[in-house]
């Protein structure tokens, strides 16, 4: 019984040294988001790495996400004759909920990956020392142009990856389920609302800053070598998907349930 | 020796880490111009003390003084200016590998110092000269150069700002024994030239006896002897004696397990 209750004792306590660090990072790092020097071609670096070379995996993924809503929702739909509506679906689906989800994810698998490890990397090769030792603060350099290119790049991904999305669906009505190209622009027009879209985008504001900010976490307090960034890598992957999902629920509910 | 105003001082330092004692009471000074070497065996506390004294952990209790200001729990602001007036070379040269050799040594100019780049650019060649090293190597990237070649760089980066006080980490560790020389006649011929105070650490004697005026033992967390390098055959210290001479057999007991 004893034995039962130290390790439940033991897996509290460690839960919440890890919540605490974790909150002590993100303040810190705020701290330094406000406070100047940047560093200008840092945050550009960021910027391209997260931004553009995540363009082709983000636009695969919804535009194939899009192709296969229309046709499922399409053959759902037709059950009750309301194959109307499939139009409506696919646009809300892909601006509140696809978009945003789906990139943040993919983003957090390639960006949030390389971030964990390089930072791991430069920790356990004393990089991040030799940083602090030549007058150069660490959140500074290497935290907050990822923060920063996370937080302005996930939206612009995610409204492309909004209308790749939108433009998928459209191509499965139009060339095999034989919808009218007027009458299903119209009515995807007609559905979607400003707060649709802001929302997905605010969504990815927030799913930037969680791959970011989890990726550099990791890196930055791993030790160990090589297994030390290898599990440092997976760590931040796993938790910024799993914050992703948990945000994303709750944004949800902050928007969508007055 | 030791001069009335000590560069470095530390007195009755302690560390741990859990239940680990690391530093134990640690007293040491570095008098204006003098190069101190301390050797121990591994795990003996001798990089927390230099980290500890590079700001990079914080002890628990004791003073650490450089030309007499304290700098145990300095503030961002003041922690940067003191970090001024030191260079340190890393064990493994902890060169940034994102960048270009002469970059890397010009990183304390540009980013700590906010030199112009060109003028930084001129500095950072004339430094790798100093070291021996030519301007093509100079555009090269760090992963591109040998264990030696690192080291050069690593220590042209520490001497770039033209610090006050250079520490040394196990600075022949993994060098071939005629590379080791010549990296040990460039840390003399720095701090010669350069009149700085430094402080090494490395369990490399002939290193040691080398670059060193005076010597340092350190043996679970605390200074055990300290002398002129000249009369370390002579310190009649079985600890001193066991280590210098590297027999198995001593008071000293190698833990086996950790």
């Amino acid at each position: 019984m004893l034995d039962f209750l130290s390790t439940v004792g033991r897996v509290i306590i460690t839960f919440l040294v890890a919540t605490g660090r974790l909150v002590l990072f993100t303040a810190n790092a705020l701290f330094h988001l406000v406070t100047p020097p940047y560093f200008p071609r840092l945050i550009l670096r960021q910027m391209i790495d997260i931004g553009y070379y995540s363009l082709p995996v983000v636009g695969l993924t919804t535009v194939f996400s899009g192709m296969v809503l229309a046709l499922q929702s399409y053959t759902g739909f037709a059950r009750f004759s309301a194959e109307g509506a499939v139009s409506a679906v696919v646009v809300l689906s892909m601006t509140r909920e696809l978009g945003p989800v789906l990139a943040g994810l993919m983003v957090a698998g390639r960006i949030g990956a390389a971030m964990a490890a390089e930072i791991g990397t430069m920790r356990v090769t004393e990089q991040i020392d030799a940083l602090v030792t030549l007058s150069t603060n660490p959140m500074k350099y290497l935290v907050v142009p990822r923060i920063l290119a996370g937080l302005t790049m996930l939206p612009i991904l995610v409204l492309v990856g909004d209308i790749i999305g939108v433009f998928g669906g459209y191509i499965i009505s139009i060339y095999k389920l034989g919808f009218n190209p007027a009458t299903y622009l119209t009515k995807t027009y007609n559905y979607l609302e400003f707060m649709d879209v802001f929302s997905g985008l605010v969504k990815a504001a927030v799913f930037g800053f969680i791959i970011a900010l989890m990726g550099c976490y990791n890196g930055y307090n791993s030790k160990g070598g090589a297994q030390g960034v290898g599990a440092a890598t997976t760590n931040a992957v796993v938790s910024s998907s799993i914050l992703i999902l948990i945000f994303n629920y709750i944004i949800t509910e902050l928007f969508f349930s007055r | 020796m030791t001069s009335a105003a000590p560069k470095i001082q530390l007195m009755n330092v302690h560390k741990r880490f859990g239940h680990k004692v690391v530093l134990d009471g640690l007293n040491l000074t570095v008098g204006k111009g003098e190069s101190v070497v301390v050797i121990g065996g591994s795990g003996t506390g001798k990089s927390v003390m230099l980290k500890s004294v590079l700001g990079l952990l914080t002890p628990e209790r004791g003073s650490i003084k450089i030309d007499g200001e304290e700098v145990i729990g300095l503030g961002l602001a003041a922690r940067e200016r003191v970090m001024m007036k030191f260079g340190m070379l890393f064990q493994g040269g902890a060169l940034f590998d994102s960048l270009k050799v002469w970059e890397n040594v010009a990183f304390g100019l540009i980013q700590g110092r906010k030199m112009e780049r060109a003028k930084a650019r001129d500095i950072a060649f004339e430094k790798l000269a100093q070291v021996g090293l030519t301007a093509e190597v100079g555009e090269l990237s760090p992963a591109e150069l040998s264990g030696g070649m690192q080291k050069r760089v690593g220590l042209a980066r520490a001497i770039a700002a033209s610090p006050e006080i250079i520490f040394f980490d196990e600075p022949t560790t993994g060098l071939d024994p005629i590379m080791a020389d010549v990296i040990n006649d460039l840390i003399i011929k720095c701090v010669k030239e350069l009149g700085v105070s430094a402080l090494s650490i490395t369990h490399d004697m002939a290193s040691a006896r080398k670059i060193a005026d005076r010597i340092a033992m350190i043996y679970k967390g605390k200074i055990i002897w300290d002398g002129p390098v000249a009369d370390i055959d002579k310190a009649e210290n079985p600890y001193v004696d066991q280590f210098i001479h590297g027999r198995a057999e001593g008071p000293i007991k190698m833990e086996v397990k950790v």
